[in-house]
């Protein structure tokens, strides 16, 4: 799959096991197998989420086990329950200081559509106010669907351009994902 | 004394002692209301607290009676009373009409008035006179407006533009500035 395989059919120049490969390819296979998840728990999900962290569904087998609590050491926040309107501004000044190239993933019907707070003090979506790579449904969702949420990032991560992260080739990224 | 008998002579001696300012004496759900006029609300309360021993103020709640029909005003404020000692229930109710908002704060006789009424004031718009903080609790500081009145929308969410902070509030509400009057 993707780069591993990329890897293994390069052409190797002598016996000392030299391949070659494109740098970007190399940049891409590192940052989609270590993804550094910043947590913003606010409700149920969160609890899933340890689950899904925990040895039972063990998301490290996805590179992704290393849950900062530090916006600024991580690279994919995941956005896990109810967000209103007072919670809104801090999310956003979070969301500015994770590190680039930054993922979201939206974690849970509220986060994703405001679930069933049908009402004045939740925002109905994050992504009204950030944008969002991956969403995942459910209330809360199971713990197989935020390892599937993964997964979808890291070929999302394959797919999109190594060095350039601009609306533009974002929007390409997202017809090929849909063509598939 | 069953509870129900020891509510009832509460409730006669609230009766006898403030006369027609006390509207109505309701019961409902096996509890006493005393219905009273906003004007002698706080003397009945004090006189709940110190001389029936009502020691824990459980609730304060606004109501919106829009759509309630009939109704003697638009708005109500009700006081969730509790008396450990003898295991008693109260309630006072007092109607508040839409042209004049002002209450006299309970939180002079309870502290859990405190943040009750400021729930009250951020939901519904009771303006309590004499609150020493009287701002908005749960709602943002850049929220205008009552949300749990019935003309407000229900989807009638407002962006917050910035974090406040709590430092603020905290030095306010520690003998600052004069509660109340700037709050929105």
């Amino acid at each position: 799959m993707g780069v591993d395989a990329d890897f293994l059919d390069a052409p190797t120049k002598n016996e000392t096991g030299l391949i070659t490969t494109r740098i970007e390819e190399v940049i891409k296979w590192g940052r989609k197998n270590s993804l550094w998840p910043l947590p913003f728990g606010t409700a149920c999900c969160a609890i899933e989420f340890m689950g899904t962290v925990s040895s039972n569904f063990d998301i490290s087998r996805f590179g992704a086990e290393l849950v900062r609590f530090s916006p600024r050491q991580s690279d994919m926040i995941l956005v896990a329950g109810t967000i209103n309107y007072k919670l809104a501004p801090v999310l956003k000044r979070i969301y500015d200081q994770v590190c680039e190239p930054k993922f979201v993933i939206s974690m849970g019907a509220c986060a994703c559509s405001g679930g069933f707070y049908d009402n004045y003090a939740t925002v109905q979506g994050i992504n009204q106010f950030i944008p969002v790579d991956v969403f995942i449904p459910g209330c809360p969702p199971r713990p197989e669907a935020v390892l599937d949420a993964v997964m979808k990032l890291q070929e999302r991560i394959d797919l999109e351009p190594a060095t350039t992260r601009d609306v533009v080739r974002r929007h390409e990224v997202d017809t090929k994902l849909t063509d598939q | 004394m069953s509870d129900k008998k020891r509510a009832q002579k509460i409730a006669d001696a609230i009766q006898s002692k403030f006369g027609d300012a006390v509207l109505e004496i309701e019961v409902a759900y096996d509890e006493f209301v005393a219905v009273v006029d906003k004007a002698i609300v706080h003397d009945v309360l004090a006189d709940l607290r110190w001389t029936h021993h009502f020691d824990l103020l459980l609730d304060v709640v606004g109501v919106d009676c829009m759509e309630l029909e009939p109704f003697r005003e638009r708005f109500e404020v009700e006081y969730i009373l509790y008396a450990m000692k003898s295991d008693t229930r109260f309630r006072v109710r007092t109607p508040v009409p839409e042209t004049d908002l002002d209450v006299p704060t309970a939180s002079d006789l309870w502290q859990s008035a405190n943040w009750g009424e400021r729930e009250a004031y951020e939901m519904i718009g009771i303006n309590f006179v004499g609150h020493p903080c009287l701002k908005r609790l749960l709602t943002h500081h850049e929220f205008v407006g009552h949300p749990l009145r019935k003309d407000y929308p229900v989807m009638g969410g407002q962006w917050c533009s910035s974090t406040s902070e709590m430092k603020e509030e905290l030095e306010e509400s520690q003998g600052g500035a004069p509660g109340g009057s700037s709050a929105g």
